[in-house]
């Protein structure tokens, strides 16, 4: 077979390549406009809650314990207002066999290709689903290949990166290491289409409906425990599946009042595909380089449709800055014995702050953890950041700025979760999706696709057209 | 270094010089090419930075320039950051008041 595979080569058989890799036709939900049926694709190609339950419990994944923060509480309540500072809740996720939420998804994914009789699984990550697709497919027998973006132009890889390649290739996957930039995806595609592999996407139906698990848990532990629903339940938003899966269960659960809140680490000011600005971050995933274009764009995805949804489920999104999160990961281990991951401590950080707004008697719950360890900490992420030239200081985190510095609060009362406007970001999606399809007039069916996919009104989604002189063609 | 036939080794790629990437990569990148690392056992004799041939572990061959044997891993906890143990002595000390409460 001689195919093509330079660039253009393989960018051309993009949708073909796919459409073997995934197994979905995507085609059958689509209106040939804005509008697609999310939902059909939801019910016709993900799965059950009942069989994602089964499916994850024979692969050791789910039902992880639901801890209270019992000092961390004590210690808002401390800073809060007389009656306010909330119960705080987290969901020990890192007790998943992978160590991290990501195994959900990556249980149905992978159980998915062995079911349609795929050799093996690709994922391209640099993340925690890299290691669960890693360890699912050992779990299941597949071949696994993980395709990272790891290293700047001058070999310089975050230790966090590499930590999580070291568990690909514990758990006997192949991991292609990349230095930085968008055209990982044109790689990702050239083994698809080598190997026949499955498209393991973080994007697919399965894989959130796989997260869909970790939100009914939280209602049913809840009841369990305490008799009630969480108030607030706070997810770190990246690409939008966390969030969606969480927030679809709870829904699912009948949990339909809880407040679902999604966090990011505030990286304002780096591009994502900088070579040179690669290793100034110290977050590799939660963070607002992609959370904020994944939520206005969930379709730049490596699906034709991404599943992941963020602002058809999300009623408030915060930052929360680098030396916040790093704060919040040591008194995690300092004040409540719990060593975990820094990037899954960037919803414990928001809660903390969200907390302190909330009375007494409300409960606050950080949905995930994440496991932790040699390269994976907070110690080497500071000790990397240092030799990156990033200043490290006790003071205001107000004063950080992201790729300078690294400010850890001087007194936990400083840690202070911002709001970002999410009207802003729905008005954005919306525009995307008008300039995107080149669309002057759009139908009733997209006007009513946009009030669900953002969460909004008639009214709001066409005043947002207005500003871009679409009309709807009644 | 001579590496032997069946070695575990780590060979080096250029995926697409500088002037291939793609349009999208913002200028300090697309002076750089895309570079590729990837990790299998050498189907012939060979030394380092020779061009050579790698089964990986999904059994995929790949070529590249032959660059470490048995490659290590050389991440760790990084250089001590004294600022961490600061934070641990100030909430212990808002929880539960300091020495003169212990």
């Amino acid at each position: 077979m001689n195919r093509d595979v330079s660039y253009a080569g393989i960018m051309s058989r993009r949708n073909e390549i796919m459409k073997k890799a995934i197994g979905i036709d995507y085609k059958a939900f689509e209106s040939g406009s804005i509008a697609f049926d999310y939902e059909k694709m939801m019910r016709e190609t993900g799965y059950t809650l009942e069989e994602m339950q089964k499916i994850q419990g024979n692969a050791g994944v789910g039902n992880t314990p639901l801890l209270e923060l019992k000092n961390l509480t004590k210690l808002s309540r401390e800073i809060a207002p007389k009656g306010k500072g909330a119960r705080i809740f987290i969901k020990d996720e890192a007790a998943n066999p992978s160590g991290s939420f990501k195994a959900r998804r990556a249980a149905n994914a992978v159980y998915h290709a062995k079911r349609l009789g795929y050799k093996g699984v690709i994922a391209a990550t640099s993340g925690n689903y890299g290691a669960a697709v890693a360890s699912q497919a050992a779990i299941n027998g597949l071949k696994c290949i993980i395709v990272q973006e790891c290293y700047d132009s001058k070999g310089m890889g975050q230790p966090e990166i590499i930590e999580k390649a070291r568990k690909c290739e514990a758990y006997g996957a192949e991991v292609v290491q990349l230095t930085v930039g968008p055209e990982l995806f044109y790689t990702f595609l050239k083994l698809l289409e080598e190997t026949g592999y499955f498209n393991a996407s973080l994007y697919s139906p399965f894989g959130i409906a796989g997260v869909e698990t970790l939100g009914y848990e939280i209602a049913m532990q809840f009841r369990e425990k305490e008799g009630r629903d969480p108030d607030v339940v706070v997810c770190t938003n990246a690409g939008g599946g966390n969030l969606t899966g969480t927030a679809r269960g709870l829904i699912k659960a009948g949990a339909d009042g809880v407040e679902v809140v999604g966090a990011s680490v505030n990286l304002k000011g780096l591009h994502m595909a900088s070579d040179m600005q690669f290793n100034k971050k110290s977050f590799t995933t939660g963070h607002t380089g992609f959370g904020i274009p994944f939520a206005t764009w969930p379709d730049r995805s490596d699906v034709p449709r991404s599943a992941a949804r963020p602002l058809r489920y999300i009623d408030r999104y915060v930052t929360i800055t680098q030396g916040e999160v790093f704060y919040m990961t040591e008194a995690l281990a300092q004040i409540e014995g719990l060593e975990r991951g820094p990037a899954g401590n960037t919803s414990l950080a928001a809660a903390f702050s969200i907390a302190q707004e909330l009375d007494e008697n409300q409960i606050i719950v950080v949905q995930e953890t994440e496991y932790t360890g040699a390269g994976k900490h907070i110690q080497p992420q500071l000790s990397f950041a240092k030799d990156n030239g990033i200043h490290i200081r006790f003071g205001n985190p107000n004063e950080e700025v992201p790729g300078e510095n690294i400010i850890l609060p001087e007194h936990p009362k400083l840690i202070k979760a911002k709001d970002l406007d999410l009207d802003k970001l729905k008005r954005s999606y919306i525009h995307h999706c008008v300039e995107i399809y080149e669309k002057k007039e759009i139908s009733l069916e997209d006007l009513e696709f946009l009030v669900q996919d953002t969460k909004s009104s008639v009214e709001f989604v066409k005043k947002a057209l207005s500003e871009k002189d679409v009309i709807v063609l009644e | 270094m001579k590496a032997s036939k069946g070695d575990w080794v780590l060979i080096h790629n250029i995926v697409l010089c500088s002037n291939e990437r793609a349009p999208q990569v913002p200028d300090d990148t697309k002076k750089v090419p895309l570079e590729s690392w990837v990790k299998g056992f050498l189907q012939h004799d060979a030394e380092v930075g020779e061009e050579v041939q790698v089964r990986t572990i999904t059994g995929r061959l790949e070529k590249g320039k032959l660059i470490d044997v048995n490659p290590t891993y050389k991440h760790n906890y990084g250089n001590f950051v004294p600022e961490l143990l600061q934070i641990g002595i100030k909430l212990r000390k808002i929880l539960y008041g300091g020495e003169a409460n212990e």
